[in-house]
């Protein structure tokens, strides 16, 4: 019998999705080694702990509250600190985060503290006596790494989007606590957190993604992705090297081998040719859908259903037939 | 300024790659390897930076077999003044493992900022930097893709997902760098000539027994492979169709 921590991450007073999958993953662990109790920690500005009964209701046992008018914007040293210290007072067997910038920062600095090492971007676990064996993905993917981490606690952090999360009611008792740091002086502070446009969705967590590449043209024609995106009501818009480079949309919209890293249900692929170092962001989203000109475009090879042909023609004509769609439900 | 980066030598990643007969290890025949791109901008923000202020030193630190000496190289030829080879038989996959070695060789040498990658391609793992600096208990501000420093402070610009934060910072900090801080220099003729004068210092590293073990390689399974739905507009409805009935996601 051990116990689970989960880190939840949170956006303002939000939990994000990867922060209820993150519950979902402890509580799997804990119940895949003999039941023992999930604790969810939750940092976040006032309003942050009308959330954990959501954690609750995904499989936590305890929810951990630290609520503070200086947490409005991430603070990296204090949810490190903060983390750390709860961590270790605890005894976990591991300790759940989640591979996005907010984790991929936090948890490294944690597993430091904690002396342990620290496995991201983890795919799927099991505990194997001694052990908690992962696999994660190495090369950008193109090669599967089984690992077993000795740790104690094995510090993972999850890939977005493998795990969904699930519904498992516990009691959630609530704990309160204060940060081990004062957010108020800490040595880094974030000033403002600029959000891509009011209701944005979230790359890393959308269901849907609508990417597009230099097939596109131009920077304005980013419209009719944008609109194909709306159509869908659930999808976040993401961009090529090629359209980041250029300027046409922001360094953060990029996925591939050196931008984010998305793994949705959908993915649809307008005038991208298709890259490997695209494709290492992108190759694990469940369904992939291409439209391009060019027959042999590299994309075609991956994608689950493709369109040849003029993304300025195709794009307009989907997004009406999503809209019709969409109507029926 | 004293500035130190920490770079990486890694595979070109645009190859199939070969898993070794042992199934942990990477068949290494035919790969070219270079320094990672992360790093190479990493580099090139330090060189900046010693410009901008007109004076300072870059010292540029791999772990790694001998081979590592020549991303070390590549580091001077574009303008760095100094290189460390912590000499290791292999790099280990476990970056607390790298981590505790490199940060025992910064704390010794009083640098005002240390440099990283988000992340390198081969472990894909993205979390020495913020590691070493807990280690060391300096202060870190990771994927950074804008970077302004004077006075002993500095602001960046971390890029999320769909979202970008604004931080500020005191120095000595460790800064891990994304992509669009800046466009990595080619080293010059004159460079890579001024390069092989420079000092490079070579010692053993210090490798504590590593907590995550790599069990097995394999290559993932192929996507099955892709359909044509058909051409043009004409193929929108039956497009919506499959993605109804078959993949159900509308
Ligand atoms: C180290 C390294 C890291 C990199 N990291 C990344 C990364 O993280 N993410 C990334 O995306 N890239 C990355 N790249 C760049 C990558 O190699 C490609 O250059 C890039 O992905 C190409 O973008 P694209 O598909 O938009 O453009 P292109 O390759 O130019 O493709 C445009 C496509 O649009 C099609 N097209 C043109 N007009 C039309 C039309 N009217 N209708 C339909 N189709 C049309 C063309 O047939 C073509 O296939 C990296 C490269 C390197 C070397
Ligand atoms: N063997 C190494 N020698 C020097 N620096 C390294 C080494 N391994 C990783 N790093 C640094 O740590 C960054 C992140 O690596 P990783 O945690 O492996 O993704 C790299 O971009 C380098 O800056």
């Amino acid at each position: 019998m051990a116990n689970i921590f989960a880190f939840v991450e949170t956006r303002g007073t939000d939990i994000r999705k990867v922060g209820l999958e993150a519950v979902t993953a402890a509580r799997m662990l804990a119940d895949g080694s003999g039941g023992g109790e999930v604790h969810a920690l939750l940092l976040g500005p006032p309003g942050i702990a009308a959330k954990a009964p959501q954690a609750a209701q995904h499989g936590a046992d305890v929810v951990i509250v630290v609520e503070h008018a200086g947490l409005a914007n991430y603070n990296a040293e204090v949810a490190a600190s903060t983390t750390a210290d709860r961590i270790k007072s605890g005894g976990y067997r591991a300790a759940i985060f989640s591979t996005t910038a907010q984790g991929r920062d936090v948890a490294p600095r944690v597993a430091a503290r904690l002396g342990v090492s620290i496995v991201t971007d983890v795919l799927s676990f099991e505990v194997e006596g001694d052990a908690i064996v992962v696999r994660h993905p190495v090369n950008i993917g193109k090669v599967i790494a089984t690992l077993a981490i000795s740790a104690t606690p094995a510090v993972l952090a999850m890939r977005p989007n493998v795990i969904s999360p699930a519904e498992n009611p516990k009691a959630g008792k609530v704990e309160n606590a204060q940060p081990s740091v004062d957010p108020g002086a800490t040595r880094v502070k974030v000033t403002e957190t600029r959000v891509g446009g009011a209701g944005k969705l979230d790359l890393a967590e959308a269901p849907v993604v609508i990417a597009g590449g230099r097939g596109l043209k131009a920077a304005e024609n980013f419209k009719l992705v944008e609109d194909l995106a709306d159509a869908f009501g659930n999808a976040a818009v993401g961009a090529t090297r090629a359209v980041t480079d250029d300027g046409w949309r922001p360094h953060s919209d990029q996925i591939g081998q050196t931008g984010r890293l998305v793994s949705p249900e959908l993915y649809i692929a307008v005038g991208i040719s298709g890259a490997v170092q695209h494709l290492a962001g992108m190759r694990t989203s469940k369904t992939i859908v291409a439209v391009n000109k060019d027959k042999d475009a590299p994309i075609f090879k991956i994608a689950d259903y493709g369109i040849v042909g003029d993304v300025f023609e195709i794009v307009p004509a989907l997004t009406a037939a999503i809209r019709e769609a969409k109507k029926g439900h | 300024m004293k500035i130190a980066v920490c770079v990486k030598r890694v595979p070109d990643m645009d190859v199939r790659f070969k898993i070794g007969g042992d199934g942990t290890s990477l068949d290494e025949a035919g790969l070219k390897f270079d320094i990672n791109d992360f790093d190479a901008w990493a580099v090139e923000a330090a060189l900046q930076l010693k410009e901008k202020a007109g004076a300072g030193e870059v010292t540029v630190i791999s772990l790694g077999p001998d081979v590592v000496q020549e991303t070390i190289r590549k580091a001077l030829s574009m303008g760095a003044d100094k290189g460390v080879h912590l000499k290791a038989d292999r790099v280990p996959f476990d970056g607390f493992t790298i981590a505790k070695a490199l940060a025992e060789e910064l704390k010794a040498g009083a640098y005002d900022l240390v440099l990283f990658g988000k992340i390198s391609p081969d472990s894909s793992n993205g979390v020495v930097g913020p590691m070493v600096a807990e280690l060391m208990g300096v202060p870190c501000v990771t994927a950074i893709s804008s970077l302004e420093i004077a006075n002993g402070r500095g602001t960046a610009k971390r890029e999320l997902e769909g979202a970008q934060e604004m931080v500020e910072f005191s120095l000595p900090v460790v800064l891990t760098v994304d992509e669009g801080l800046n466009t990595a220099r080619y080293p010059s003729l004159k460079g890579i000539m001024a390069a092989k004068k420079k000092p490079l210092e070579s010692k053993p590293a210090q490798l504590a027994e590593p907590q995550v073990k790599v069990r097995k390689l394999e290559l993932p399974p192929d996507r099955k492979a892709g359909r044509i739905v058909g051409e043009g507009a004409a193929a929108v409805p039956e497009l919506v169709r499959l993605l109804q009935t078959e993949a159900k996601v509308l």
